[in-house]
Parts: structure tokens; sequence; C-alpha cells
């Protein structure tokens, strides 16, 4: 077949926003000043098309009133004047979407089904730079060889009609891999080499398991436990037998691993307290499904449910920030999709940590500028979110230079579950055997190959560029909107993700609902030819669901899916052999009892020690030094211009907050829309007034001192954040999502028994938490691995604990904002406020290791809690903040920026004899900034005295329409700072995406 | 279910009136699209566009609607061009329904993919075509925004209450909604067509400044669109698109300042969004 090549770009009065944009990009981070950039859209046509065809498609997706195109090449500028030509496009195999849309319009546009592919790239025609500097250009800004490829042309040029078609022609067979006979360092080496990530018992554990079968294992059933059995699948160390020394330095044995005796224990210590109190009443129990299934579920109305999950997508957005977020967020739509029967998507949030974007020290070789980092994973969740048509209802950035190794990239979905579907309940699968199986979506390449294994091990200069994916936001929508269809008529009895490991998870996990399965992989539909059967079992490649469907509802299936254009086909069926069984043709790729699969992996008993290292404190005379030697107001604009205390809103005002038409309270608020909310509010259905409330605490700092304190600290501000906003206090659950350094002791890792107290110590803490404030776990994920090692230099993220609250009103419209609301009303502060500045953000601002991690008593705060939610349910509260970073500096000027009003304020009662910068930037947990009514104030003070209110003062007008925030001490006035001044040190000034 | 009336009769009731909210490819509006109409008080069909394509190429398969809805979302992921994928499809296998419906003096409402699979069609500023005739070339394009890349954002739009267009009656001066889209900009062929749609008043609402005021600046024109034109219509005034979204401002507290309102006693008992959904309502009940 010919290849036609396709250019196409802006007539040269309309702007080239890329070009302006990838200027402005040069400028800022390389320092590079083109004179002029053109951009140019290439689409290489593979297609079994002629040559008047592809003139009649050039004319069909070319715009007539903006852009020229040619078949061949474009003219590159005026002949004296010659561009230097920068073109990026794919490597062999890696998705293109683009290319995938430009075939169906092809396609369209003759009116017939072609054969072939459409390959697209971007030119960038540069005027005023040297080849060298393109080159740069390419390295620093515009190309990843991980997954792109380049050219650099200078005019005149032949155009390049060289297509990155994948595969091979020969497919590779299943092979034995003879483990008999192997020493613990050839098998740790096979391991390795194979990217299995299995330690040496576990090698041993399958070596006995095919002994006594009487046979060795083949690549694919290697692969397939490497894959059942990774960290990233079986959570190990979440579940391993631990040796504990705590702090106190008595030892004791933790037997069912902390997930069992702190995770699940507190959900179930929930679930019994309500069964005890009584607290569902007829409603039926609170907590529908946990831990059993995708995301968890929780009761909402007699109409739906609500769902919720938080992945992370550390490892690939390292390598491929872009894709690599991409997938986190459609990999989670898929998770809360696939939850039950399926889930109607409602909400995503996302969260990154990550090294600070100012980064200016060398980094190890192997690593992005964090800069970069930042704008692909924030680009990649704009893209796959905004295109699958879910507004972001929460965002956060963290910044320390130890993410600058892996950065965590954190998101989730919130979906609504239908309390029952063409008669059954929703949140239960029914697979049974003899159900047919079947593969929806995207076809399998060698994307994502090793994504479990590989993320379960640390990143370094070895890593696999196979285990990068791209997402395809638009080809899993289709499938969706075709599933939920399928869904609601029946059709299927089972429904899971694509996602670690591939066909051998989703199958293997399925096959436990009946009992085994028996796959073709030969039945698989492909990207390209050339996989290995094993290949095709553990590819990760996006978009694709794993489906059972009954016989009798198959052809009606197959029937929906033709007609929406989504790709399904039957590759097996579900049994009660007990075994999982996969064949490739033929061929026996894998027969493994299930048994063995999910309940074969050896225990190993893991030792934990609280030794943390020793470290030196400023004493309270080199705080009160420093301290004076910034006057108040100076400490408090430096604060909001911190990186962890800035808007924000730059960079969230790309994610969609509106589609669906339902969100109350957005992620910013007030007059100039630019203040993080403390918790957004959304309805969950056109026509009813009941909402979901989501809010989150994450403290990695703390950790530094006390990990059990930053646990409580976590769980404590999502509680309180949702609060807040008038959540409900006995409807709320959380999700938990750990991401820690690596906690086994090792050649490379000498503090990991130091690290996995720590994972003991929060585990506790979150424990304590759940328990006293009634917040059942319903889901999570733990990402162990968080290190990369390049170029000999070792950086370790600091143990982070997100909590994800999930709350639920009845009436939106009684939500609240931070925001205060008129001249008149009070201010008070509840709870209490004590010296608690260690890791916190003062420290940061002074460049001081202050002591004192804040300290949550979730009894305590409970009690205070719930006073606080039956105030607000009697109409007492006008407006309520949280106090998190920054302290209570950080929270009034919140107020100020949201109302554009005055805040007249006096320190003196909070806490005792405090110095008023500690009262200001302490990070005290369990502490609510609200404003009420001066008619209220006697009914308000009189039902939350006990719970430690202060009143701080008055909201007073505005002055020529800004507010302001007079604080006051000891009767002395110590700052007045006018809105915009703190609002231009909270603007982030850099450039936004 | 999908329609087999192929004529369509004059609706007495607001429920009479028939929209067709067409689906499907990465479209995403569909919920809050039919609540509108629903709201309005029409009766609303979901149907994904391959169900329509299956009714083969008639010219009557559009018959039975009043309203058609295309809403927005990224069909086939905006991949090209914004609505080129979609647009194309309706093009090549729909071109004559579309045509026949439009003379009939069918109502068609365009937001954001919407409004550019519009443009791309010919149906907007739709000043070329004559009656009978097939679908015309585009004459207009919505570009990438000056500021690259998706923007979220309330903006204000001036309502121009002298335009023909009868989805935007009664509404104004000015009215908010949230916008939010990257290929947003509105260039026209040429400054003769453009003088000529600006002449004919095809161009009811326009973005503007914080005074009501048309303004061609960030943020408060999110795309840079000369003259702050945000949506068109066709002569008629029947066809309507715009690329912020009226269907994501059905309630009251989707307003961002909802709560300030109602300190002021201004909050409106729906979201102002609703308004121009009635419009379309009535002008298919007027006939």
């Amino acid at each position: 077949m010919p290849i036609y090549r396709l250019e196409i770009e802006n007539r040269p009065a309309v702007p080239d926003a890329l070009a302006t944009k990838t200027a402005q990009t040069l400028s800022a981070w390389l320092g590079l000043s083109p004179a002029r950039i053109r951009t140019r859209k290439v689409y290489l046509c593979d297609l079994d098309m002629s040559e008047a065809e592809a003139h009649k498609v050039l004319a069909a997706i070319a715009d007539p009133v903006i852009e020229v195109a040619a078949l061949g090449a474009l003219p590159d500028g005026e002949p004296g004047d010659p561009p230097v030509i920068l073109t990026v496009s794919f490597l062999p195999g890696v998705t293109d979407a683009v290319g995938k849309s430009v075939k169906t319009a092809c396609e369209d546009a003759l009116g017939r089904a072609l054969a072939g592919q459409v390959y697209t790239g971007t030119m960038y025609l540069v005027w005023g730079l040297g080849r060298t500097d393109v080159a740069r250009a390419a390295a620093e800004v515009l190309h990843n060889p991980l997954i792109q490829r380049i050219r650099i042309d200078e005019p005149p040029r032949r155009p390049d009609l060289g297509v990155p078609r994948a595969g091979a022609t020969s497919t590779p067979r299943t092979e034995i891999v003879a483990l008999r006979g192997l020493s613990d360092e050839a098998l740790e080496r096979l391991s390795r080499e194979r990217l299995l990530a299995l330690s040496v018992p576990e090698m041993h554990a399958t070596r006995a398991h095919f002994e006594a079968e009487g046979r060795e294992p083949t690549d694919a059933e290697l692969e397939c436990i490497a894959q059942t059995w990774s960290e990233h699948c079986k959570h190990k160390i979440f579940n391993a037998p631990i040796d504990y020394t705590d702090p106190e330095g008595n030892t004791r044995r933790i037997e069912r691993g902390v997930f069992k005796t702190y995770v699940v224990a507190a959900t179930e210590d929930v679930r019994k307290a309500r069964a005890s109190s009584g607290i569902d009443g007829d409603a039926g129990d609170f907590l529908v499904s946990v831990f059993s299934d995708n995301a968890g579920v929780v009761r909402f109305t007699d109409e739906c449910h609500l769902v919720y999950k938080v992945e992370t997508h550390n490892s690939p957005s390292a390598l491929d920030p872009y894709g690599g977020a991409m997938t986190g967020i459609v990999g989670v739509n898929r998770d809360s999709f696939g939850c039950g029967l399926g889930a109607d998507l409602l909400a995503n949030v996302w969260g990154y940590c990550l090294g600070k974007p100012n980064h200016t020290g060398t980094l190890p070789k192997g690593l992005m500028p964090p800069r970069r980092i930042r704008d692909g994973v924030h680009h990649g969740v704009i893209d796959g979110g905004n295109q699958s048509g879910i507004p972001y209802m929460r965002g956060f950035e963290l910044f320390d230079d130890r993410f600058t190794g892996k950065p965590l990239v954190y998101c989730g979905t919130v979906a609504a579950m239908p309390v029952t579907t063409a008669g059954r309940p929703t949140h239960e699968k029914f697979t049974a055997p003899g159900d047919r199986i079947v593969m929806i979506g995207g076809r399998v390449g060698k994307d994502g190959i090793h994504g479990a294994t590989f993320s379960s091990v640390e990143l370094n200069e070895s890593s696999p560029v196979q285990a990068v994916q791209i997402g395809d936001p638009i080809t899993q929508k289709m499938m969706f909107d075709m599933l939920a269809e399928a869904r609601d008529r029946g059709l299927y009895s089972g429904i899971t993700d694509n996602g670690a490991g591939g066909l051998s998870s989703s199958v293997g996990e399925m096959a436990e609902a009946s009992g085994g399965a028996e796959i073709d992989l030969a039945r698989v539909p492909l990207k390209y030819p050339g996989l290995a059967p094993w290949e095709i079992l553990v590819s990760e490649a996006q978009e694709r669901m794993t489906v059972a469907v009954p016989p009798d509802k198959l052809e009606a299936f197959f029937a929906l899916a033709a007609r929406r254009e989504v790709e399904a086909t039957e590759i097996g069926t579900f049994t009660n052999s007990g075994r999982l069984v996969v064949r490739y043709g033929e061929e026996k790729a894998c027969d493994l009892p299930l048994a063995f699969l999910h309940g074969g992996l050896p225990k190993v008993v893991r030792t934990a020690r609280w030794s943390p290292p020793a470290r030196a404190f400023a004493t309270a005379v080199e705080r009160d030094k420093a301290l004076a030697a910034r006057p108040i107001g100076n400490l408090v604009v430096s604060m909001l211009a911190q990186p962890n205390i800035r808007s924000g809103d730059r960079y969230a005002r790309h994610y969609d907050h509106e589609v669906k038409g339902l969100a109350v309270v957005k992620p910013f608020v007030g007059v100039s829309r630019d203040v993080p909310a403390t918790a957004t509010v959304m309805r969950v259905r056109h026509g009813r007034d009941e909402g979901v409330v989501l809010g989150e605490g994450i403290h990695p700092h703390y950790s530094d001192l006390d990990a059990h304190a930053m646990a409580l600290a976590c769980a404590d501000e999502g509680v309180r954040r949702i609060l807040c906003a008038g959540a409900r206090i006995d409807r709320m659950a959380a999700l938990d999502n750990f991401c820690w350094p690596d906690p086994i002791k090792s050649a490379t890792t000498p503090d990991g028994e130091h690290k996995l107290a720590q994972l003991v110590r929060a585990c506790e803490g979150l424990y304590e938490a759940c328990v006293a404030y009634g917040l059942p776990l319903i889901s999570g994920k733990d990402s162990m691995k968080n290190d990369a090692t390049m170029g000999g230099v070792k950086i370790s993220v600091p143990p982070t604990l997100l909590v994800s609250v999930i709350g639920q009103m009845k009436d939106v419209r009684r939500a609240l904002t931070l925001s205060p609301r008129a001249p008149g009303d009070v201010v008070y502060l509840l709870g209490e406020t004590e010296n608690m500045c260690g890791e916190s953000e003062l420290s940061r601002l002074l460049g001081l290791s202050l002591e004192g991690v804040p300290r949550t008593d979730p009894k305590r705060f409970a009690a205070l809690y719930h006073a606080f939610a039956a105030v607000h349910e009697a109409g007492l509260v006008r407006s309520a903040h949280v106090l998190s970073r920054g302290g209570l500096a950080v929270a009034l000027s919140h107020l100020v920026m949201a109302s554009e009003l005055g805040l007249s304020i006096s320190l003196d009662a909070v806490g005792q004899g405090l110095a008023p910068a500690i009262a200001l930037f302490s990070e005290s947990t369990g502490r609510i900034l609200l404003t009420a009514r001066a008619e209220d104030a006697a009914a308000l003070e009189a039902r939350l005295a006990p719970h430690a209110l202060v009143r701080l003062g008055a909201v007073e007008p505005g002055v020529s329409g800004r507010g302001y925030v007079r604080i006051r001490h000891g009767g002395q006035t110590l700052t007045e700072l006018g809105s915009d001044a703190l609002r231009r040190a909270f603007q982030e000034e850099s450039h936004a995406v | 279910m999908p329609s087999e009336v192929t004529t369509r009769p004059a609706p007495k009731e607001a429920r009479d009136v028939r929209v067709l909210v067409l689906t499907g490819y990465g479209l995403n509006c569909e919920a809050e699209t039919a609540a509108g109409f629903s709201r309005a008080g029409a009766t609303v069909e979901l149907v994904h566009l391959s169900e329509i394509l299956d009714r083969g190429a008639r010219a009557d398969a559009l018959a039975g609607y009043h309203i058609l809805a295309f809403i927005g979302g990224f069909s086939f992921g905006d991949h090209i061009q914004s609505g080129r994928v979609f647009a194309n499809r309706l093009r090549f296998r729909l071109g004559e329904a579309l045509c026949r419906f439009v003379d009939d003096g069918g109502l068609a409402l365009g937001v954001c993919n919407g409004f550019q699979t519009l443009v791309c069609l010919g149906l907007l500023p739709g000043v070329s075509r004559a009656r009978g005739t097939p679908l015309a070339a585009q004459q207009a394009a919505l570009v990438h925004n000056d500021r690259l890349g998706y923007f979220d954002t309330w903006v204000k739009l001036a309502v121009d209450t002298e335009s023909p267009c009868v989805w935007t009656r009664g509404i104004g001066p000015t009215i908010e909604m949230p916008s939010r889209h990257g290929e947003g900009k509105l260039l026209f062929l040429d400054d003769s067509l453009r003088d000529e749609i600006l002449a004919s008043r095809l161009v009811p609402v326009r973005y503007a400044d914080a005074s009501g005021a048309p303004t061609e600046v960030w943020p408060d024109n999110p795309n840079g669109s000369p003259g702050g034109v945000a949506g068109l219509c066709d002569p008629t005034g029947r066809i309507f698109g715009l690329m912020p979204h009226p269907d994501a401002y059905l309630y009251p507290e989707n307003h961002p300042d909802w709560i300030r309102q109602h300190d002021a006693g201004a909050l409106p008992a729906a979201g102002l969004g609703l308004r121009i959904f009635e419009n379309g309502v009535r002008a298919a009940l007027a006939g």
C-alpha cells in the first residue's frame, strides 16, 4: 500500500497557539528565543486507498476557513529564510489516539472500511535558532525518547514517508523455564532479569508447586504468578506478620499484618458501633461493599449508592509524566466504573506530590526536571478527565525535593451506583460457570507489560520502557457508554478492570467467583502481530475491561457493541474447575490451580523497629530570634507565597469543574474564585438535592517527626473539611492511600526497619482516628517502593498517607463555604491552639527545625465535631474553614481574599501564653474557623463553650471593595494587611499550563 | 425509543415538543442537556447517533422532532480539530435530513462541541445556504484559544436584544454561565462575511467584562474571540450555537456566588441557563 503524507497548518493570518505556547516555554525554561515558530500536523496514512481518495480525505479533514493542507509537503517558508524543522512522532506500538480518529475520518469520507493505520506527528518549524538549539529544545521540552521519535530537517527536504509500524511477523511461542536445580542466586537473577519482582522464598514456593505437579513452569505461568503475587496486587508488606518494636522498646508480633489489624479492623469496629447504636435505622447498612471490589461502596439514597476509589500512578508518571498520569485517571475511572455491575462516574479528584518546580540544582542523570514532570502530569490528568466528561472536584499540589525521584500522582473517582439494576442489587456480581469471558475496549500491545511488577520495585536506569502506557480516553468513553447500556439491560453478570497485570489479573480475580476460567489468547485482538502468549496475558494496554456474559445474552451484547463501534471479543469461559487455564490456540500456556495462585504466596515475617534518626531542634531562643527579625505582616505575606500554600488556581482552571452541571461548591471559591475550597459539594442526580461532599488530608512532612501523629492529622483534616461544608457526621467514609519508601531492610535500604515501624505507627494512628470519628475505611491502596536510584543517588519519598474523605448532605442548599458573609458577623476559633510547629510551614519558612508535631486527640475532637455539626444543623453557622498548613494566618487570609470583607482579630485568647507568631502559625489539629450572626452568638457560645471556643473578633465592611485583616495582640495592632497584598503573594507568578 | 414518526405535528403544549439529543462518540453533556429541556417541559429523547444513522440516509430521519440538541463533549476526542470528525459523519450520512429539518423550521441548539459541529456543518452562521439545497461549505471556524489549552471559568455574556435569535429572547442585558473549552475563538472566512453577520445581528451573545460591555480581554473573554463573539445564530434565529454552557446552570446553586446571591435576596428560583431551554420550547410551541 502506498503511504500518503498529509501536512496541515494554519493559514498565515491565523494565530498558531501551540507555536506561541512553545516559544514561551522555550524562553521560560531554556532561555531560548526563537524568532518565530509555526506548527504543523502530519498524518501518515498507511491505508488501502488511492491517491484520488487521499485528496478527498484531505479535503474532508482540513478546515477550509483557517487551514492550508497538502498531500506530501507544504512549503517550508521563504527560500531565503529557511527554518529548522523538528518533527515529533510516536515510536512503534505507542498508542496513537489521534491516528485512530484520522482513520475513522478517512473511512467516513470514503464511505468504506479501510485496512491499515494512520500515524500522526507534530512539526515545529523554528526560525532564529540553530540545529543545536532545536535539538536541545527537543531533548529538554518537546520530546520524550521513551515514547517518541524525532527528526530534525532543514529545507529542502523530501517528505518523510517512514511509518513506525510495530510488530513482528513471527509469533514467539510459549517456552518452558527450568527452575529445578537452580541456586538461590540463579533464581534471584532469573526473577530480576525477567522483571518478575519475586523474592527467593517466592521462587522456592513456585518451584515446589511445579515439582509437585511433576513439570517445569511455562514463561506464561511464571509471569502470571509474578503479576498476581506482585506487591502492587497482593500487598505483601501490608499483609505480612510484623515483629514490631515500638518507641518504648517493647516488641510484639502483629500476626495478621497491618492491613487486617488496623485498616480492616477500623472499618469492622465502626460497622459494629453503627449496628449497636442503630444509627442506620431502616435505611440498610451504611457499608454496602468494602475491600472486596475495585472500589468501596456506601449507602446514599433510596436510588443510588456512592462509590469511591483513589489510586496512585507514580512510577509511570516519573518516566512519561503525560501518559503515565493520564493512565492514572482513566485507570481509576475503570475501577469505579467496574465496581459491582457498574457505576456511573460522577467526579474526579487529583493530587500530586512533586519536586519543587523551581528546582535549580543538578539532578541525578535519568531524572526529569520537576517542572517538566509537573507540566506533563497536569496535562495528562487534565486531558484524561476532561475528555471523559467527568468534573474534577478536588485537587492539590505538595512540594518537597524528596518527590523528585518518584512523584506521587493520586487520581480518584467518585461514582453513583444504582441500588438495583435489571432486578438485581448492583453492588454484587453474579458470574457463574458457563458465563463467557469477553474482553472489551482497546486492543492489546506491548504497552504496559510488567506495570504491576515494575511499580513494585524502585526506579532506576534499567527501568523498562514498555511499562509506560498512554491512555485513549475517547475509546474508553465509548466503551463506558456502551457498557452502561449493557448493564441497564442486564446483559452481563460480572465486570472488572484490566489494570495491573492485564488479563492474568482480571480473569484470575473474576475466576475466583465462579471457581475457574479457561481462555484462548489467540482470540485476543492485538494492536500489531508478534506478541508472545505471556505478553498478551500480562499486557496492561489501556481502555480494556473484562466482562462475564451469560451465554443467552451473548448475541445481544455483541450486537450492542458492534452498533456502538466498541470492539468486544469472546476469549473464553468461566468454569468451576478450580484452575486458570490459558491456551494459545492448541498450545497450553498456563494451567494453574486458583488455590495456589491466590493462596500459595509464602508469608515472610518482617521486622519493624522504631529507630528515628537523631534530630537537633532549634532552641526557643534561636526560634524567638528568628521570629523577632520578621514583622508579623511580613511573615504572613511570605507564608502565602510558600509553594505549599499558594493558590494553585492557575493550573486548576484547566481542569473541568462544571461538566454534568451538578457542582455546588467548586474547588475554588470566593469573589475572585481563587481560594481553594475547604471541601467541595455536588449534587449526585439531576432534580434531587442530596449531595456528596469531598475533602482530604495529607501531611507527609509530619512523618519526619512521627508517622503516628501524621496519620491522625490526615484523617482529622479530612473529616474537618467535609464537616465545615455541612456534611452529615453520621455518613462519613474514607479511603487510605499509603505511599511509602521501601520499608524492607536491605543493603540499599539500611533504615528499612524504621520505615516499616513508621508504617505501623501510621496505621495505629489511622485506626485510632477512624474509630473515634466513626469513619470507616472503604477502600485504599498501598504503594510501597517509592524510591529512585539514579547515577548512584537514591531519592526516597517521605512516608505519605492521603486520607480522602467522602461525606453526604441531605440538601446541598445548606452547604457552607469558608467565605464570611456580612459585616457584623462574629468570628470564632473552635478548638485549642497549642505550640505545635514541628515540620510546619513556619519551620520551612524560617528554615528552622522546630519541635512539637501536631498531636491529635481523636476522642476529644470527636466530641467537638459532634457539637459543631449540631450547631450547623441548627443553622447557627454562617461560614466555616479548617486550620491546616500555615495555621490561623493562612486560614484568615483565605477568608479575606474570598469575601473581600474586613476581619478584625485579637489573638489574646488564642492558646495559653503563646507568642503571637506561634498563635498564628501553629498547625494544631482539630480546629475550625467559623463565623456566626451576632444575634446567634449567645446560643452558639452556649453550645460550643465546652470545646475551647475563642471569640476572635468581627467581620467588618471592606475598604473600597477590598478586604483586610487586622491582627491585634495585647492591645496593640500587630499588622493590617489588605487583600491585594495577600493576593499578590498568594498567586503563583510562574506560567500556567 | 427511536421515533417512527415521519411528520412533525404542531405541539399544543410543552410536553408535545419533542427534543432529540444526539449522543455518543465522546460527547458527554447528555444528562444536563436532557435535564434542561425536561425542566422546560419538553419530551426528550437521548439517542446515540448510530441509531439515527441506522435509519438509513432518509431525508426524513429527523422528522417528528421539533428541536435538535448538539451537546458538549469531545466527539472523537476533538482529534484533528474539535467537532470535525463528528460533523463530517453527519455531513456525509445525515446531510439531507439535516437540511430538511432546518427547511421545515426545526430548531437547533449547539453548545460547545455542538456549536463547533454546527459551524463545521455550515449550518451556522448559515447565511449562504438557500432552502432546498444541500449543506453549505463551512464559513467560520472555532480555533485554539489564544492561551493554549482547556480553560474553565464562569463568563458573563452580553445579550443582543436585537438579534433574531429565538433562544435568547427576553434574556439580558447579560447572563452568566460556565465556559470550558480549548477551541472557542471564532474566526470568519473573510471580513465581508463578518460584516454581514454583524449587520444581520447574528451574534446573540458576546463575552462581556464586569460592566457588561463586550470584551476581548482574558479571562472575561476566555479565548480571545474577536469582538467577544461567543455564539452565532442563523438568519431565522432558530439555529443557535454558543461556546459557554447554559446546560451547566440549571440550578441556582451552580453559580459560584450563590450564597452571596442568597444573602442579598437575589438568588433566582432556577438556574438562569434554563431560560435558554425554555425559550427553545416556547419557540417550538409558537411554530
